[in-house]
């Protein structure tokens, strides 16, 4: 088979959709899960996605869908774990609940879909994963310690998941968004983001598409020897 | 019918047609896997494992984790011959069910 197959988590909406939508229109072959139904691939519109109700942090729900891309297509050539959780708030008003919800999708979710992918990438010796951070982290963003802090976790994962995969032919990079209008950060007040953007060398929000050109770096064949790297937008 | 015991044995073919040092399966059901007297380093014995986890979902229709922690700091390792991981593998298929 020559298409990709290619895993990317979170596409109801955001980044993840226009991921989606981008692999889909080079012709590769898109499977993708969110928590609720999805609208723009409704009635088959793309013959090439195929969408899961799964929340990452399911371990027998995530393991479905490997098992899914297993037995229908015998590959699996990338995973991106975009599926991202904020939570945009001084500490001390920080529900713990609410800490756990962030670290379950966005750490938890990351290890386990990078642990699965793992397991069916080693068979061709070859494959890509690119996990999301966030430049809060560098930034010490305050307002955004449990964001910041799971977003923490998704890098140190990247850097060691890097060493224990390499021998398997599969790397593992994360990019690392600035800004970008989505649903994520509509509850940020705009002049707290002016000051985040001034922080930038390039003082602009992000696009997807920026997202999207790092990303297609990371998935091309001769980025074979890049891994373990973290790839920050807007020069922070 | 196949077995648990067959599947295992051929996911130990495969691997031996292609590993340098080979696991003897002349004993046949008391053949050593893992531990003293196999080949298997733990990168080795990780891949194999994996390789009969997906073999005995795709053939038997059993879903299991073959490896975690707590399998690997068993007192008696299910892993040591053919005839322990098959039982073994019985065993969690079973809790499984339940
Ligand atoms: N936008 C930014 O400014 C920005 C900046 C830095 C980093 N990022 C990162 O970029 C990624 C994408 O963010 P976005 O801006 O596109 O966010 P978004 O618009 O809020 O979309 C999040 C997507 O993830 C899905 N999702 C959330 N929790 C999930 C779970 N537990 N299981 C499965 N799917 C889940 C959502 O669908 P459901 O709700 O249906 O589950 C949705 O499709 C995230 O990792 C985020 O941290 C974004």
């Amino acid at each position: 088979m020559s298409e990709r197959i290619i895993l990317i988590t979170g596409t109801r909406k955001g980044i993840g959709e226009a991921l989606a939508k981008y692999y889909l229109s080079k012709g590769d072959i898109v499977i993708g899960c969110s928590r609720s139904e999805i609208e723009w691939s409704k009635n088959g519109a793309f013959e090439n996605y195929r969408h899961f109700l799964t929340d990452v942090s399911d371990e027998k729900a995530a393991k479905e869908i490997f098992s899914f891309i297993r037995k229908k297509y015998g590959k699996l050539d990338a995973l991106i774990n975009n599926a991202g959780r904020a939570s945009m708030n001084h500490s001390l008003l920080t529900p713990i609940d609410t800490m756990r919800d962030v670290f379950n999708t966005n750490t938890v979710g990351t290890f386990l879909f990078c642990r699965e992918a793992v397991k069916l990438m080693r068979k061709e010796k070859n494959g890509r994963i690119v996990n999301f951070s966030t430049v809060a982290v560098p930034l010490k963003l305050d307002g955004e310690a449990v964001y910041a802090a799971s977003k923490a976790a998704v890098v140190s994962l990247t850097q060691v998941l890097a060493k224990e995969f390499a021998e398997f032919g599969v790397t593992v990079n994360a990019v690392g968004p600035v800004p970008i209008k989505t649903d994520l950060i509509r509850g940020v007040p705009e002049d707290k983001i002016k000051r985040l953007l001034d922080r930038q060398a390039i003082r602009r929000y992000g696009t997807p598409e920026d997202v999207i050109n790092v990303i297609d770096f990371f998935l091309k064949p001769e980025s074979d020897f890049i891994t373990g790297q973290v790839i920050y937008l807007g020069g922070v | 019918m196949k077995g648990i015991q067959d599947v295992i044995t051929e996911q130990i073919q495969s691997y031996n047609e292609v590993a340098d040092e080979k696991i003897d399966t002349a004993n046949g059901e008391e053949s050593v896997i893992y531990g003293k007297g196999s080949p298997l380093d733990s990168v080795g014995f990780v891949s194999l494992m994996l390789d009969i986890e997906q073999a005995v979902a795709d053939e038997l229709n059993i879903d299991i984790t073959l490896v975690d922690a707590r399998a690997m700091s068993q007192k008696h390792s299910p892993f040591r011959t053919i005839k322990s991981l098959a039982e073994y593998i019985g065993k969690l298929s079973e809790q499984g069910d339940e």
